[in-house]
């Protein structure tokens, strides 16, 4: 059940993927930018390639609810096989959208959602993270595919402060903090809405 | 300060600012990502804790046991079967009274085997003398760590504080966070300075000794005393950690209970979900409201028998079964301790959420549409269930 003026988010990826991770970055940078935030996994027999389920809600109030979301406003897919065994629009709203990882357009991916008539939204993410960071890592990608396609937060303002949490949880190694902007800015000019 | 962290990262920050003398850290499963988290400080030299791995959950009490016996400060973190194999150690150390803090990130115990949330691990350790302190997000697991050494030490009841939090649901879900200034965590958690310790050489004791017949039950009552004594000094502590923080905590929290009809009794994240429901229902002129108890250990039985006394009908909800074949140990407590009021509420219990079985809004508001039916009709139907259990045909 959402408040007004929450935006829930669902992620689908399999274990090793990321998408664990890009789900408690972006509560953190949400958080970061004055809105309140719950990023969480839903733990169960996880482990590499595994099907795995993640879910943000950000909100300018603080949410209490604890539960699942079911009614998701945006679905994120990290992994296009997934499409086949999950339901992954099951209770997506009308006037949602879902993003994919996917070389293919929304055109082509619209007859594998069982009947979803909203938004569909693809990335390459691969090919994106392959190109710039050398390494399949699609999670940033579909991060900022979901800032561009929900406009949940501001995209300059959601840039400014995801490089202010990179050089927090980068500290280590801030040679990855440029690939990891670039590959966002690119992301966020590629997506494709149909 | 404002953060975002999860459950884990919250009690571990906690940890750092308070800089406790030793660390009993089981490295791996069923432990929690709080040592993890807090090896890290250790590395990088910004505590200077004394952080002992030990091959079991046995042998971190043990080590908490013989730190805090010395006179240190001693700490631990646990989960699930990980509590269940320190269980022996945890009667040690309240009867010994010995203050250790144990941060319990609450998750089923197996069989069959699951690693979720539910509160079957520290509910099967409410017998052993230890205070516990319930929270229901990030924020309280980082504010109730924080109180549990004042509460603890304190000399009038010097037992050990288990500070819980709901795994997974709490333990690792990022949400906003108010972190406290580390000067101002230290100031208010103050050195530890016991009275007596077993390295102490003015006055060398023993600890842990045989206790015979004619002496071992005055003993029991001492500890038991002291539990009653624990009431008022975690009011004590609320109301000082209220100056420090701005935030208000009592034994339990009353949620639109002021004119409530209809109301529920629970514990941890669910009663967030649960205020949900109730605002919901509220905005329908349905005057619902919701009792979370925070305190568990001491129970604040005449506390709820006051808060409950005006409504009509109440669900207690238990989050680990009991197997007493009479309901959860939440509904055992609250039905007990409605017993002495004139005219009670209509009583029932609700397990629910075993091994991480998630709960809905719309889960609690059909609760509350059972208590509006038992409100009018008088009928209670079944006194214990269990929520959004499977018929035997679905399950086939």
């Amino acid at each position: 059940m959402a408040t007004n003026g929450m935006v829930e988010i669902r992620w689908h990826g399999r274990g090793g993927q990321g998408a664990k991770s890009a789900c408690l970055l972006l509560a953190d940078v949400a958080g970061l930018g004055g809105k309140f935030v719950q990023g969480f996994p839903e733990y169960g027999p996880e482990r590499m390639g595994a099907p795995i389920t993640a879910y943000n809600r950000i909100s300018e109030k603080r949410c209490t609810i604890h539960s699942n979301i079911y009614y998701p406003d945006y679905v994120i897919v990290v992994d296009e096989s997934l499409l086949d065994g999950i339901d992954v629009t099951g209770g997506l709203k009308e006037g949602g959208a879902i993003i994919i990882n996917t070389p293919s357009s929304p055109q082509e991916m619209r007859p594998r959602l069982r009947g979803w008539t909203g938004k569909v939204c693809t990335i390459d993410a691969r090919r994106i993270s392959e190109e710039i960071l050398g390494k399949n890592l699609p999670n940033t990608p579909m991060l900022a595919a979901a800032i561009k396609v929900s406009g949940v937060l501001d995209a300059e303002r959601f840039l400014v402060d995801i490089e202010e949490s990179f050089k927090h949880k980068f500290a280590d190694k801030p040679e990855v903090i440029e690939g990891n902007m670039v590959t966002l800015r690119k992301s966020m000019a590629e997506v494709q809405v149909g | 300060m404002s953060d975002r962290l999860s459950g884990n990262e919250a009690v571990a920050y906690a940890l750092k600012q308070i800089n406790p003398d030793v660390m009993g850290a089981f490295p791996i499963t069923p432990s929690t990502e709080i040592p993890e988290y807090f090896a890290q400080y250790v590395a990088d030299g910004e505590v200077n804790t004394e952080y002992v791995t030990v091959e079991s959950e046995h042998s971190s009490m043990s080590v908490c046991i013989a730190a805090q016996a010395a006179g240190a400060r001693a700490v631990c973190a646990t989960s699930s079967a990980g509590l269940a194999l320190m269980y022996e150690l945890l009667y040690i150390a309240a009867s010994c009274r010995l203050p250790v803090t144990l941060a319990c990130v609450n998750r089923a115990l197996s069989g069959p085997i699951n690693i979720n949330n539910d509160h079957s691990d520290s509910m099967g350790a409410r017998d052993t003398g230890w205070i516990q302190i319930y929270a229901e997000n990030n924020q309280e697991a980082y504010d109730n760590f924080l109180m549990a050494m004042p509460i603890g030490e304190t000399p009038s009841v010097r037992l050990p504080v288990m500070t819980c939090m709901d795994g997974f649901i709490t333990s690792h879900a990022v949400e906003n966070i108010e972190l406290l200034e580390t000067e101002v965590v230290r100031k208010f958690i103050g050195e530890y300075n016991p009275e007596n310790y077993l390295l102490k050489k003015e006055n060398p004791l023993a600890v842990g000794p045989y206790d015979v017949s004619p002496y071992y039950m005055e003993h029991k009552v001492l500890e038991a005393e002291a539990m009653k004594a624990a009431k008022a000094r975690i009011l004590e502590v609320a109301t000082e950690f209220e100056k420090i923080s701005g935030r208000r905590y009592g034994l339990f929290e009353e949620y639109r209970m002021e004119d409530a009809e209809l109301a529920l009794v629970l514990i941890g994240s669910t009663a967030g979900t649960a205020k949900a429901a109730v605002d919901k229902l509220r905005e329908d002129g349905v005057k619902a409201g919701l009792i979370k108890i925070r305190v568990f250990r001491p129970f604040p039985g005449e506390e709820l028998a006051r808060a409950l006394a005006n409504t009509k009908a109440v669900a207690v909800m238990d989050k680990s079964e009991g197997f007493s074949a009479n309901g959860g140990p939440l509904f055992a407590e609250t039905r007990s301790a409605l017993y002495d009021l004139k005219e009670r509420p209509y009583l029932i219990d609700i397990v629910y959420g075993l091994g991480g079985r998630d709960v809905k809004t719309e889960d609690i508001e059909k609760v509350f549409g059972r208590l509006a039916n038992i409100a009018a009709t008088g009928e209670i139907g079944p006194v214990y269930t269990h929520m959004g259990q499977r018929s035997k045909e679905e399950n086939a």
